[in-house]
């Protein structure tokens, strides 16, 4: 425990009474600062740490790493670059001043051994834990967290208590039982420390845990007095085949050639046409390979063939089972109850994570399929080009990007300006095709689609096919941890808390404005209406143009998230309709429920088979179909003549 | 039942000319739809014999083509049966087409006829005939057919015109063809919802023999606003009201109903 | 709030078949408009086949064999052979979904994925037998014959490595099979087909919203197949279809030649036999359907039977055009399923004409060879002096503007022309442009609304 002598100087030496340089320390234990053993060298690290000089820190490295050198002719300390020649560039270790062409003869390099260097490193560590700079402490404590070892437990739990931050102090303690449990002196030190940690989420505690829970395969034929972590039954958790194998690797029974081995062996043994007999010819046969090969092995030029029963009865006079690396029962007992309720609660924070992931996803889904919400589902006009729009406005986004380089700003502008643009589109896709085709909605639909193709095509030519990115600001960079399996990033917040926005100004719109008002009655009795004198030309131009401005205001938030492409629009228009499909057309709600389920459903279905995304587009597509079966007008269905007022 | 269905002696005994309906054809019984919690139809009860015409009245918004719908499959009330034949078939467990097989034919009160097809096309597809697809698509007609579309087309009186577009004809010639398609098919029950609107007084009186004639051998079913028209059909009488009969009777006896004036007649 | 939505959407006045809004196609009002004097029933659509489109198919057939690689003249190269072989099996799509749109009224965005299917389902026998003539092959050489499951290995590993696995999945069952591998042409699509149709017109979905449904349909289908362990190669598909088994030492000229006469007469029965089924009663009952769905129904027409019954038909024709063209492709993957290619076929028949079988053929022919003219750089740049127009970069803006406005001004496509030609223009009527009524015809649509009041 020399280290904890070197802690308590260390903590005891009051930091401004002596001031001293690293060299002078250096030449008062010269001798043992030349060639340092494991055993001794702890008093000249214990005073280099008290020393107090700045360069103590990078010293102890530089000294770790085998770049101290002697020079013999005075027996000063210095560090040395080669610069060929065999002679030296050598640094004045204080004050960094370089003394050059020193030749080769007159230097000795100082090469701690392995024991030394971790001497070393443990002054290093202890040295830093308590370095007056807060980052340079944390740092510290990250470096132990990633690479733990037995030397970094003391310096450590020293340390804590003179720690001043709170939050620091809390993570040195944790990392202190992280190692405790696995370094710890005595068992009952151990299992305290195991204990410690319940409750904590961290990958690196699960890590740990599972580190002492490390298993290994093993086989015998009694169960060993060992730490068994399970017994495998053949049949049932391992197949025979494989325990036979486990037999051969560990040498307890004869390897059964395998079907490559028999290949090879009969193509060896090719005896003018026939092998040990057989014709070559018949060779395609299986069972005359096996018998030729069988000829071969009573010949004795090949081994033989195992008998199946064999096999099984090798195997059945075995146990195999799994043993922990750990010997000590009590201590994989508490390891395993401790795991065992961590990852209950891992598996419920999945679940919240899931679900805040899910709650992302729908709000995308719901904004990219809010603006066809208006056009499709109050309008009744299917508009094929909407992804369009979509695209239109993150490519907005993305050249206002490349005019105003400031992140927040540019979003602030492009925000409004996506809209005003896909308004613009879309008032002018009203005017010129759509208005022609009102109350023919497959030919809108076709009509539509050919502008959608145009606009694809005109992105690409103008942007290229390569993905541009919408580069969002800092403030948006990060992610909200909850903790460490519950995250969610900043721009699905966004993107979330955008939804609602529309969501709130769309009702607010619809229901609560003379414009709301006009739109209804426009697109349930034109005729009337225009006799009450509202104008069906400009209220439905306007409609179309809010909902495709929305799609454009969609396009700048999905593009934050996803990548700016032509083809972007077309990822989002079948899920847009069947959302607005699903959720029961002409109603932000429905939209809203529409969203909530498909969004929902398409993670609900990842969680089973997190691999394979397409997968799980291709069962949500499925679903829809089916759902729409039996609830042809989506969730929230409007009955009969009198909906809508 | 609210409505006083039958407080005079039946109209027969009355010395009209009214037949006495054979077997029971088809039972309404207890119906009611809603309709957004608007009350179309409450709880009505009508029978119609074979053969036997009837004629429904009633004023705007009575339930009287709702009452056709619902015979007919296209709405389903919320309570209620509506049984049909010999074998007390429930008509709404069977579709719109399943019932139109079973025998029941329709003329809808707006002419619907296929307008982007010929008369002939359109007396064809009607004309009584398996009906499955793979019947239909090895459908070949033999001289009989072309021979009944003609005296068809002679009934209805459009037998210069059954090579011509069946949008292309006036909305009275519409109105024919629609009903000569209701006896092409050849039901056992025929709802007329308002085959006289928009005939002139010739065809009116037409309309009638056709329909009187129908109602030989089968269960016919007239609505109608025109009081000339009922009366000429010399028919039982029932008037509908709110979605529930509020007369039966000839229609004499109706017209004498004091809540008839009152809701339908006007003074 | 839920019980105030703003669901306008359903209701025009009159209904989409007589409340249409005046636009540039739309010069009659349906019922009211006069008869034209002298007008003759015989309309573009009552399908009685037009035998001259055979017989200039014919001696179109006659004239590439005799201008080929393989009659020796080679004035048209084999790989062109191929494009108009590959043409005629688009148009015998175009036609079949001419049928089950222009005719019977169902939009569906889902018959390219049946076209492909069918592709799929002969691309497995092609790739499988091909493949086992490799393998046997190169096991010739091996000391000791192999066994049959050396053989099936070495196949499975041949065709899956792309995907990183060697075993053959078992819908690769029947791949040894010819026969049972085109019955699965057959079946494969029209059993999807059946069932999604009977899903779809059971629950009486109509207009757009079942044009969404067969979409997502298709949308599901090649994403499916986009997986690797869709068990066909993933997005890796099915490739080197050109090279027939048991056919290695012909020439491609005269492969080529063989498979343009097979999608030839391919067409041709294809056209006879929708033209048999477009006219006479059949014709009439869809064309029925088409225009006033429910009122076909009171006529005691099983409507859904006959929904399925083109659906179906139409479904298999196209899988069996597919079993044509792709061997002609010579590669299929899944990109050819995706719901813009079943968009392109509405795409074509519309520029063709809906409703009358050679417009449809006409549009798939003329926009598909024209759409490889200009995306294969055979179309000369043209120079505006500040910009030099590519084809192939500005062929798609093309097509989609000259779509919208073949939709605004030219609703009959350039079947209409024909009009002209043999005919005074008719007047348009109602029924002309196919299905407009609203999309939830089934409930609440222009003609429940026409039948009662
Ligand atoms: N699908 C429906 N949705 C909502 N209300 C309906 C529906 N069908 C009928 N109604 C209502 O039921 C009532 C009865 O309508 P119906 O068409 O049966 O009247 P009617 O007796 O035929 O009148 P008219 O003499 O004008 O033809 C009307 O008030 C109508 O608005
Ligand atoms: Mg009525």
């Amino acid at each position: 425990m020399r280290l904890l002598k070197i802690l308590a100087a260390l903590l005891l030496l009051p930091a401004a009474v002596l001031a001293q340089d690293v060299q002078s320390v250096l030449q008062t234990h010269a001798e043992e600062a030349a060639s340092p053993s494991r055993r001794s060298v702890g008093v000249l690290l214990a005073d280099i740490s008290a020393s107090g000089a700045p360069e103590t820190a990078t010293f102890l490295e530089r000294y770790r790493d085998r770049e101290v050198w002697q020079r013999l002719s005075d027996g000063r300390f210095y560090y040395a670059e080669d610069t060929g020649d065999r002679t030296y560039t050598l640094i004045d270790i204080d004050t960094g001043a370089a003394t050059e062409g020193v030749s080769a003869d007159d230097l000795e390099q100082i090469r701690p051994n392995g024991g030394v260097q971790r001497e070393i490193a443990g002054a290093l560590v202890a040295f830093q834990l308590s370095d007056p700079d807060i980052s340079r402490r944390r740092t510290a404590v990250e470096a132990i967290a990633r690479s733990p070892s037995e030397d970094h437990l003391a310096p450590l739990r020293a340390s804590v208590d003179t720690e001043p931050d709170p939050a620091l102090k809390a993570r040195k303690e944790q990392l202190a039982d992280l190692l405790a449990a696995t370094y710890g002196d005595t068992p009952e030190e151990r299992i305290a420390a195991i204990e410690d940690l319940t409750g904590s989420l961290s990958v690196e505690v699960r890590a740990a845990l599972n580190r002492i829970l490390a298993t290994e395969a093993g086989v015998a034929t009694d169960l060993p007095e060992a730490n068994i972590a399970r017994v495998l039954e053949p049949g049932r958790d391992l197949t025979e085949a494989a325990a036979y194998g486990i037999l051969v690797s560990e040498g307890l029974a004869q390897a059964n050639p395998t079907d490559a081995e028999i290949y090879t062996a009969l193509t060896q043994n090719i005896d003018g046409g026939t092998v040990a007999g057989v014709p070559v010819a018949l060779l395609g046969d299986p069972a005359e390979r096996l018998r030729a090969y069988d000829a071969l092995a009573e010949a004795g030029a090949v081994p033989r063939r195992i008998p199946p029963e064999a096999i099984a009865g090798a195997v059945t006079s075995h146990v195999f089972f799994e043993s922990y690396l750990e010997p000590d029962e009590a201590i994989t007992d508490a390891a395993r109850r401790v795991l065992s309720g961590i990852q209950t609660r891992v598996g419920l924070g999945q679940v919240a994570d899931r679900t805040l992931d899910g709650l992302s996803l729908m709000s995308i889904y719901f904004l990219a399929a809010i603006g066809l919400a208006i056009t499709f589902g109050v309008m009744g006009v299917i508009n094929m080009a909407h992804g369009e729009f979509i695209m239109m406005g993150a490519y907005t986004g993305y050249v206002v990007q490349l005019f105003v380089p400031d992140y927040t700003l540019s979003l602030a502008i492009a925000l409004p300006l996506a809209f005003v643009v896909t308004f613009g589109a879309g008032v002018a896709l009203e005017r010129s095709v759509i208005r022609f085709l009102y109350h023919r909605p497959l030919e809108t639909l076709l009509a539509t689609f050919g502008i959608s193709i145009a606009l694809q095509q005109l992105a690409k030519n103008i942007f290229g096919t390569q993905a541009r990115p919408l580069t969002s600001p800092d403030w948006l960079a990060g992610a909200w941890a909850v903790n460490d399996v519950i995250q969610i990033s900043y721009i699905r917040i966004a993107i979330f808390v955008l939804a609602l926005i529309f969501l709130a100004l769309l009702l607010f719109l619809l229901n609560r404005t003379r414009l709301g008002l006009e739109v209804r009655a426009v697109t349930q009795n034109p005729g009337m209406a225009a006799s009450m004198g509202i104008d069906p030309d400009r209220i439905n131009m306007l409609t179309f143009g809010l909902g495709s401005g929305i799609a454009g205001i969609a396009g700048v938030a999905i593009g934050l998230y996803a990548q700016v492409t032509s083809e972007m629009g077309s990822s989002y228009i079948v899920q847009s309709f069947m959302t607005v499909v699903v959720g029961g057309v002409g109603n932000v709600w429905g939209t809203l429920a529409g969203a909530s389920l498909i969004g929902g459903l398409q993670k609900g279905i990842e969680w089973f088979n997190p691999s394979n995304t397409l997968a799980a587009q291709t069962y949500m597509v499925i679903f829809i179909i089916l759902f729409i079966q039996f609830r042809p007008k989506g969730i929230v269905a409007l009955k009969g003549r009198a909906a809508g007022d | 039942m609210t409505a006083l269905t039958e407080s005079e002696p039946r109209s027969h005994e009355r010395g009209e000319r009214a037949r006495r309906p054979g077997a029971t054809l088809l039972e309404v019984s207890g119906v009611s739809v809603t309709f957004d919690g608007f009350r179309a139809i409450n709880n009505l009860s009508i029978s119609i014999g074979e053969p036997e015409l009837r004629a429904i009245i009633g004023p705007n918004g009575a339930g009287k083509t709702t009452f056709m719908d619902i015979v007919t499959g296209k709405t389903r009330p919320d309570e209620g049966r509506v049984l049909w034949g010999e074998k007390s078939l429930n008509l709404l467990k069977m579709s719109e087409s399943e019932i139109a097989r079973a025998g029941i034919g329709r003329k809808f009160q707006k002419p619907t006829v296929f307008e982007a097809q010929t008369v002939r096309a359109n007396l064809a597809m009607a004309l009584k005939a398996p009906r499955s697809p793979f019947d239909v698509l090895f459908f070949r007609p033999g001289p009989d057919v072309a021979a009944r579309i003609s005296e068809l087309a002679a009934e209805i009186g459009l037998a210069g015109e059954l090579d011509r577009l069946s949008g292309e004809l006036s909305h009275g010639q519409k109105q024919w063809l629609e009903i000569g398609m209701l006896l092409a098919q050849d039901p056992r029950l025929l709802l007329v919802d308002e085959p006289a609107a928009g005939m002139t007084p010739a065809e009116r009186e037409h309309t009638t023999d056709l329909l009187k004639r129908a109602a030989e051998k089968h269960a016919v079913v007239v609505v109608e606003h025109d009081m000339e028209f009922v009366r000429r059909l010399e028919c039982r009488v029932t008037v509908l009201h709110e979605g529930s009969v509020l007369a039966e009777g000839s229609l004499d006896h109706v017209t004498r109903d004091q809540r008839v004036i009152d809701v339908y007649l006007g003074r | 709030m839920t019980d105030t939505p703003h669901s306008l959407g359903r209701k025009y006045p009159g209904g989409g078949r007589h409340g249409r809004a005046i636009g540039p196609s739309d010069n009659g009002d349906g019922e009211a408009a006069p008869p034209p004097a002298g007008r003759r029933a015989d309309h573009g659509e009552t399908g009685k086949p037009k035998y001259w489109v055979l017989g200039l198919l014919f001696l179109f057939c006659f004239a590439v064999t005799i201008m080929s690689e393989a009659a020796g003249t080679g004035t048209i190269s084999t790989s062109f052979v191929k494009t108009l072989g590959k043409t005629l099996c688009l148009c015998l799509a175009a036609i079949a979904m001419d049928v089950v749109w222009g005719y019977t009224g169902i939009l569906s965005l889902g018959h390219m994925a049946f076209f492909g299917l069918g592709g799929y389902m002969i691309g497995q026998w092609l790739m499988y037998a091909r493949t086992e003539a490799i393998v046997l092959e190169n096991l010739a050489s091996q000391p000791i014959p192999a066994t049959p499951q050396e053989i099936q290995n070495a196949i499975g590993s041949q065709i899956f490595g792309v995907v990183g696995s060697s075993d053959l999945p078992p819908i690769w069952g029947f791949a040894h099979s010819l026969t049972l591998q085109l019955a699965l042409v057959v079946l494969v699509p029209g059993l999807l087909a059946l069932v999604f149709g009977w899903l779809a017109f059971r629950s009486r979905v109509t207009g757009v919203y079942l044009s969404i449904l067969t979409q997502a349909m298709t949308l599901a289908l090649s994403l499916y197949l986009f997986q690797n362990d869709s068990g066909l190669r993933g997005n890796n598909g099915l490739s080197g279809l050109q090279n027939i088994p048991g056919h290695e030492q012909t020439s491609q000229a005269v492969i080529s030649l063989a498979f343009f006469w097979a999608s030839a007469l391919a067409f041709a029965a294809g056209y006879l036999l929708f033209s048999w089924i477009v006219s006479g009663k059949m014709g009439s009952v869809i064309r029925g359907i088409r225009d006033n769905e429910s009122r076909v129904r009171f006529l005691g027409y099983p409507v859904e039977g006959f929904k399925l019954f083109v659906f179906t038909l139409t479904a298999v024709v196209c899988g069996l055009a597919g079993a044509l063209y792709y061997p002609q492709a010579g590669i299929i993957n899944p990109a050819e399923i995706a719901p813009i290619a079943s968009i392109y076929l509405a795409v074509w028949v519309a520029i063709g004409g809906r409703g009358r079988l050679y417009g449809a053929a006409i549009g798939a022919a003329f926009v598909s060879l024209l759409s490889s003219w200009f995306t294969g750089g055979g179309a000369p740049p043209l120079d505006l002096g500040f910009y030099r127009i590519l084809w192939t970069d500005w062929w798609l803006v093309l097509l989609g503007l000259s779509f919208v406005l073949v939709t605004l001004f030219a609703p009959k496509g350039i079947g209409g022309l024909f009009d002209f030609l043999v005919r005074k223009p008719e007047a348009d009527r109602e029924g002309d442009y196919g299905p407009d009524a609203g999309s939830r015809r089934a409930e609440e649509g222009p003609e429940d609304e026409e039948a009662r009041t």
